[in-house]
């Protein structure tokens, strides 16, 4: 019988995480940003039904960088989950926190297992606040969590990016972010931001209204907050 | 890890029936099939009735009263019998209540988790299909006397124009062209659609005979609900259009009341 190769488990981690590093970085980036009115999230997609950023429930929003196939499966399941669970109890104990958890144990297990490759996906889920909680409360805030690929999370304020260069997108909208922002304020400052970056690299992505996703967790009547924006509405906002 | 296991179908209902069968307790059970009775007289849960819809030049009205009997006695004042299903589809619902109201509310789940998982909203005619089997799935419970019949409109969007489907309490599913009325007072409140229909009428035409409507119903039928003054509730009334569903306020419906009583 022969023995196994002794392998520690910092060595195992390590190995995992270069192995998505190396994914990751290949993958196109969503911006996620609190404005006026909400939360706009942005992506480099120039595809019309393949989204990276989508709806889960009334007031919680998706972004996914990495492998397609890998997140569109918890897109999906967690839409199923968030249905459920609405209709056992209510609509509004659906929460960001409740869902990141879910998608984080998942991850997690998945990271962990000997037998399984880590997923090479980070996910953003976000929350609008819900304007009509009492003055002061918590609950009017915005919410933001990032989950890496081993289903470690953070909560995030005012902004956050995932993908392939999300550290130098981060490092220009520290620079630039102000409170309270108009949408079409907002969103110039993403695609600056995203030209910056792309000039910078090598494929040099043009951005234009045609090859950007934009989406936005807005304040409404409507018990739905999500709402994608058409190519139309995104050149209006962008020549304001 | 997350069961992925039914990651492939856009079927809430189906998902519910696999997974969570304790939260259709009383939707799809099969034992009522095989064991039919009546209940008991004492045994009286709260009835819903007349509901209508009425077609007119830019998509559908639909309406309700919004009285619950709870046999000879009044249950509830307030019900809600008209429920939005999506941007361009509402579903209103004559029947026992309790029942009535899980398959508005899981209707509306399934409509909404097909858009979101999917990325197209299903088809107004794939809308109507699948209410069907929802009406199908409480077969057992229709046949203890705890009936839901639906009614079902909305705009069809390719069509460009409003469509109103009825259904039978085994399922089947029939169009109608111009309006229909279910319900306890549904015969009454036909009878004076009947009488003021016209084809390509606008808004405020449509708005004015269903108001009628579901006078004469109220008049006829004793489980339906008038509009009541003192207390200040009226029917709810939701316009269907390419626009989207919207509900006609209240202070309007308050109105057309009073206009319509003052021509008595």
């Amino acid at each position: 019988m022969s023995t196994p190769y002794y392998v520690s488990p910092e060595q195992i981690r390590q190995d995992k995480e270069d192995f998505v590093r190396r994914g990751i970085a290949q993958a196109k980036e969503v911006v996620v940003l609190e404005y006026k009115d909400g939360l706009l999230m942005v992506a480099e997609n120039p595809r019309k039904t393949t989204f990276k950023i989508s709806e889960i429930y009334d007031r919680i929003a998706f972004a996914a960088a990495g492998r397609i196939a890998e997140y569109e499966i918890l897109r999906v399941v967690g839409i199923r989950e968030a249905e459920i669970k609405g209709f056992r109890y209510y609509r509004e104990d659906v929460t960001a926190k409740w869902l990141t958890n879910l998608y984080s144990q998942h991850m997690g297990a998945v990271a962990q297992a000997w037998d399984a490759k880590p997923l090479e996906i980070e996910l953003l889920v976000c929350e609008l606040g819900a304007a009509d909680a009492p003055a002061g409360s918590t609950l009017q805030n915005n919410r933001i969590y990032h989950i890496a690929f081993d289903g470690i999370y953070s909560e995030e304020e005012k902004y956050a990016v995932i993908g392939g260069r999300a550290t130098a997108l981060t490092d220009i909208l520290r620079q630039h972010y102000t409170d309270s922002l108009e949408m079409s304020a907002a969103l110039q400052l993403v695609t600056d931001t995203f030209r910056t970056v792309e000039a910078e690299s090598e494929d040099d992505y043009e951005i234009t209204p045609q090859t950007i996703e934009v989406a936005c967790l807005e304040q409404s009547t409507e018990r739905r907050k999500f709402r994608r924006l058409s190519t139309d509405e995104v050149t209006t906002l962008l020549d304001f | 890890m997350l069961d992925l296991s039914d990651y492939g179908t856009s079927d809430f209902f189906q998902i519910l029936k696999r997974r969570h069968p304790e939260l259709l307790t009383t939707l799809n059970s099969p034992d009522a099939v095989s064991n039919p009775h009546v209940p008991e007289s004492s045994f009286q849960p709260y009835e819903g009735t007349t509901v209508l819809a009425v077609v007119y030049d830019a998509g559908v009205v639909m309406a309700g009263d919004r009285q619950a009997t709870e046999g000879y006695q009044v249950g509830e004042r307030r019900i809600q019998k008209v429920y939005p299903v999506d941007r361009h589809a509402a579903v209103a619902v004559a029947g026992a209540a309790g029942p009535c109201i899980e398959m508005a509310r899981l209707f509306q789940v399934e409509v909404e988790f097909y858009e979101k998982t999917e990325g197209v909203s299903l088809s107004l005619e794939g809308q109507a299909n699948f209410l069907s089997h929802l009406v199908r799935a409480n077969l057992g419970l229709a046949m203890q006397g705890l009936m839901v019949l639906p009614l079902f409109a909305g705009y069809d969007v390719k069509r460009q124009r409003g469509r109103i489907f009825k259904y039978d309490a085994i399922g089947g599913r029939y169009e109608e062209d111009n309006y229909y009325a279910i319900g306890s007072g549904g015969k009454d409140a036909r009878s004076t659609l009947k009488k003021c229909y016209t084809p390509q009428m606008n808004r405020q035409d449509a708005l004015k005979i269903v108001i009628e409507a579901l006078w004469d119903a109220a008049d006829e039928d004793i489980a339906t609900g008038g509009p009541d003054l003192i207390r200040k509730i009226f029917p709810t009334l939701y316009t269907v259009t390419k626009a989207g569903v919207t509900e006609v306020p209240e202070a309007t419906v308050e109105t057309l009341y009073r206009e319509f009583i003052s021509r008595l």
